[in-house]
């Protein structure tokens, strides 16, 4: 078996700027996907896990069952549905770009989520007594007291979700969408060279997750050098309980 | 059925598509073959994950070395690419003898197998490796202290901690596997999702039928959490679990 690598070299332009950046004429792009969905899957997130903390019944069981819905069912499945509902409500197909992020945004939220709410639990509760017997609002208590503490304490289990959440984008080629996993594809049915090219966006990939994933372990020394291993390594159990 | 007037949707529910025209025996299909994916790369996952656990500590360089680039490349680049490669790519690196015989013996089950037990093993073994590190120190020295010998307090204390702790993310990362395979159906894998496609495709009910795979999904997944559930609750150490691994559960 003879392999051929010079076709990754002739097809470097396709590979990298259509399929990773999405400068071309498909649209699409893995990076022009991962990051808007990353920015509001944690906005939708923060709000969800504040949700399921809420005392309210109609804000917390709601919260809980959008939750145990989507950690229960395959992305693809969420896809395949925004790929079948969307049209059926908007009247009208929309582009395999919009269909994606949206299915992306909805179902990583429900991890987001709940990353949200351990960190927000994590903050000790005399914090919040404190700053009640200070004279703050519950807004103001969230703000400028919950939240800046909860998301340091969020910040090792956010990044390994933003991993899985890069590496979840290449689903949309599923739908069709040009990323970096399509454009791949079509290459190697065109040049007949799979090994070669599943091979190299695999590396592609790597380098990505990878480097995410040594930044997080620097800043997760960086920003809590007093925590002992043992929290560390619990912390990081729990991130490694993230979806693929 | 026929509904109207919700967002403007006109839409003719027809729910019997699901068990008329044989269309229920390939939901069953479906499952089965969900089932009998996912189980039999959970074994091969677990193994993996536990040789590759144990060979990250053995006292010799290459070795280590081997198992961390297994685990660090594997569990970091999408499982969708790595079905592709295992399906379209590695045959081809195979001598052609093989690649016949693969032709003949139909390779979309075995590669999704492959694929998912070695993208699931690498995984696994991070959730072993942060279950025994989450173990103090202090345990195994105690353990030596009362006169045990190392491989004693191995086998007496630190591995039923470990097991015990160890429960709930594997659990979860077990269920993760069991939705991932669902990513098969893009090598054609004729698995739960895929058997869902088919029935959209034969007959233009995409709600039925999504509602059908959906609804088989989260029992699956709900039924294995609340009987792992029980077993952690069985199982618990008093004081020593408490809130960190159900935390982010």
């Amino acid at each position: 078996m003879t392999f051929e690598w010079a076709v990754i070299v002739s097809n470097w332009k396709f590979l990298l700027l259509q399929g990773l950046l999405g400068f071309g004429a498909f649209g699409g792009g893995t990076l022009r996907l991962a990051i808007p969905a990353i920015v509001l899957g944690f906005i939708l997130g923060i709000i969800i896990g504040m949700g399921r903390l809420a005392h309210r019944p109609w804000i917390h069981y709601p919260a809980v069952v959008y939750v145990e819905f989507f950690r229960g069912v395959p992305l693809v499945m969420v896809i395949f549905w925004f790929w079948f509902l969307i049209p059926q409500i908007t009247g009208q197909r929309l582009p395999e770009y919009t269909v994606a992020l949206t299915a992306f945004v909805i179902f990583e939220a429900a991890y987001l989520g709940e990353i949200v709410r351990a960190g927000i639990q994590s903050v000790p509760r005399g914090q919040i007594e404190a700053a009640t017997a200070g004279g703050l609002s519950y807004g103001h208590t969230m703000l400028h007291v919950v939240l800046p503490q909860a998301i340091r304490n969020m910040i090792p289990s956010l990044v390994t979700q933003f991993i899985v959440l890069f590496k979840d984008t290449s689903l949309a080629s599923i739908i069709g969408m040009m990323d970096l996993t399509k454009a791949a594809q079509t290459v190697s049915q065109r040049e007949i060279r799979p090994f070669e090219m599943y091979l190299f966006i695999a590396v592609v990939y790597w380098i990505f997750t990878y480097s995410m994933s040594r930044f997080s372990q620097w800043l997760e020394v960086k920003m809590s050098p007093e925590r002992a291993p043992t929290r560390r390594a619990a912390l990081r159990a729990a991130a490694a309980e993230a979806p693929a | 059925m026929p509904l109207t007037g919700f967002l403007g949707i006109q839409y003719d529910f027809q729910w019997s598509v699901l068990w008329t025209g044989g269309h229920g025996e390939w939901l069953v299909q479906g499952i089965w073959t969900t089932l009998r994916l996912s189980a039999l790369s959970w074994i091969i996952a677990c193994a993996l994950g536990i040789l590759s656990g144990a060979l990250r500590t053995v006292p010799f360089a290459p070795l280590r070395a081997l198992a961390t680039f297994y685990v660090e490349f594997f569990r970091n680049v999408p499982l969708l690419v790595w079905l592709f490669f295992w399906y379209f790519g590695a045959p081809q690196a195979l001598p052609r003898a093989a690649q016949d015989w693969l032709n003949i013996h139909g390779p979309e089950f075995w590669s999704a197998v492959v694929g998912l037990s070695v993208y699931h093993g690498a995984r696994m073994s991070e959730v072993i490796r942060a279950g025994i590190q989450s173990i103090p120190r202090t345990l195994l020295e105690a353990s030596v202290a009362t006169g045990l010998s190392v491989g004693q307090a191995y086998r007496l204390i630190i591995i039923p901690v470990a097991l015990r702790l160890i429960i709930p993310p594997a659990t979860n990362e077990s269920l993760n596997l069991l939705k991932n395979s669902s990513l098969a159906l893009t090598v054609g894998v004729a698995e739960l999702t895929f058997m869902t496609r088919q029935i959209e495709t034969y007959t233009a009910k995409a709600f039925e039928a999504l509602t059908a795979g959906t609804l088989i999904y989260l029992a699956m997944c709900l039924s294995i959490a609340s009987i792992m559930g029980q077993v952690e609750r069985y199982f618990r150490i008093p004081g020593l679990i408490a809130r960190v691994g159900r935390a982010e559960h």
